[in-house]
């Protein structure tokens, strides 16, 4: 579903990332980890083009994202992105904001779009806030109506970046749940995190990295057994205290 | 000791109304299309494309370097003769015609940096949240951060709109009778110019403290 062929990129002379190369199966769930400044974000922003690549190659679902002549609106409209800081549009209400991408992007139907995103909304168990502002619904709630406006588009792979960690601890479990949710059906997810929780619970694969390259990238039953590197071990024991 | 006569006042009222449509007109159309231009030159300046950021960048910085009252002279004695040339006949009075074209360009580089800002005020995440859902840059642009920006920009815009309505009265440079020249051609005509320049001064500090007040209250609520 998500290939990266020997992905190499650089902020000017810096390279935040190098010769990365890994696999996302379909209805495959991948962790990736690491310590902060590693990558982690930049690497997931390549698989739709949110951050260009110099070198190397992703392919999502047979389409080239390297390509020039590849339409990344089009790619992007079918990879569903949830952000650490949700990003849902203030100007909108919660309706708007899960139906604006549906009608504009695909050409959905308003009613249609409305009745699909509604049906989102119910199952991440917001349908009473349907015509609220995202300004008036805590965090955990926001990245809730974030992700079913991911879900509204019919997404054939989800990316998170982070999706808890902006968020306080008591909220953190109702995002997770519904990710959890997600993963059981059978969505081919890649998420930044480190909860490690939910890593155990649904993750097939566990990717960890460390300054811009991939150093593990191992079963889950082998990263949480015994991960091969020693920085993993390190990282693995810091995070894992608490 | 001067004696004041207020007296010619009610009588030029028609006249001086005749010259508030006209500074009305000159203001409004300019804030129209001073917004929608300076708009179009802000987003040309933050896209990645080169040489349109960089002629948007010249337009602005040329415009915000010379002063109005010469943009307004240059519209009335040189863009007329191109016309000319080019079109062949003598155009009618041009002078209301070339005022207008001459704000609307200037307050559009004023507009731009005021919209630049307020684009630059929406988070960096907003864009690439646009972007993820498979939005084109334009649309991402006029769905979700102009609207936000322009919400973050309305005391600024109506600030400069204020600025606008006074600096009208410079188009007497090209005896054009907006309310200003109104008011200074029948002074003159009737002897009274020091009545009937308090008089405009009073109009013009009325209506700009109004809407500056106004602008203050929209701000607190805003904030
Ligand atoms: N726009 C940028 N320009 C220059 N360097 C950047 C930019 N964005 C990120 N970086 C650098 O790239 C590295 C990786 O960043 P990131 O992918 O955000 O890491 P992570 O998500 O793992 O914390 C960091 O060292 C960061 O400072
Ligand atoms: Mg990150």
């Amino acid at each position: 579903m998500i290939e990266f062929r020997n992905v190499s990129k650089w902020y000017g002379s810096f390279q935040v990332l190098t010769d990365c190369s890994t696999k996302v199966d379909k209805g495959e769930v991948v962790v990736v980890c690491g310590p902060s400044g590693s990558g982690k974000s930049t690497l997931i922003k390549c698989v739709n083009a949110l951050e260009p690549f110099q070198k190397g190659d992703i392919v999502v679902d047979g389409t080239s994202v390297g390509d020039a002549k590849t339409s990344l609106p089009k790619l992007r409209a079918r990879v569903g992105m949830v952000f650490q800081h949700f990003e849902l549009f203030p100007h909108l209400t919660i309706t708007e904001n899960l139906t604006i991408a549906q009608t504009k992007v695909l050409g959905r139907g308003r009613e249609e779009a409305e009745q699909k995103g509604l049906k989102l909304l119910d199952r991440v168990g917001l349908k009473a806030h349907a015509a609220k502002f995202p300004g008036q619904l805590s965090g955990g709630q926001q990245q809730r109506v974030a992700i079913a406006r991911a879900l509204a588009m019919d997404p054939i792979c989800m990316l998170f970046d982070e999706p808890t960690s902006a968020l306080d601890p008591e909220m953190i479990n109702e995002v997770l749940d519904v990710m959890v949710e997600l993963a059981n059906e059978g969505m081919t997810m890649m998420c930044v995190t480190h909860e490690m929780g939910f890593a155990r619970k649904v993750a097939h694969r566990v990717i960890f990295m460390d300054q811009g390259r991939i150093i593990e990238d191992a079963d889950k039953g082998e990263f949480f057994g015994t991960p091969r590197s020693e920085r993993a071990q390190q990282f693995l024991s810091k995070i894992l205290q608490h | 000791m001067y004696e004041y006569d207020w007296s010619t006042i009610p009588a030029a009222l028609p006249i001086l109304w005749e010259g508030m449509k006209i500074t009305l007109q000159v203001t409004l159309t300019a804030i129209v299309v001073g917004i929608v231009w300076g708009t179009l030159l802000a987003v040309a300046r933050i896209s990645n494309s080169g040489p349109l950021a960089w002629l948007a960048a010249g337009y602005v910085n040329l415009f915000r370097s010379v002063p109005l009252v010469m943009v307004i002279l240059w519209f009335y004695l040189i863009v007329p003769q191109l016309l000319r040339a080019v079109f062949g006949t003598a155009l009618q009075d041009i002078r209301l015609a070339s005022a207008i074209t001459a704000f609307c360009l200037f307050e559009a580089a004023y507009y731009s940096e005021i919209v630049r800002a307020g684009i630059q005020s929406v988070s960096r995440g907003q864009i690439s949240a646009a972007l993820a859902l498979g939005f084109s840059y334009g649309q991402a642009m006029r769905l979700i951060i102009l609207p936000q920006a322009l919400r973050n920009m309305v005391p600024l815009l109506l600030t400069q709109a204020i600025i606008l309505f006074q600096d009208t009265s410079l188009v007497y440079v090209i005896g054009l009778a907006d309310f200003f020249g109104a008011s200074y051609k029948v002074g003159d005509r009737d002897g009274r110019l020091v009545e009937l320049l308090l008089f405009a001064g009073l109009i013009y500090f009325v209506l700009c403290f109004a809407a500056s007040m106004l602008v203050r209250i929209m701000q607190r609520k805003t904030a």
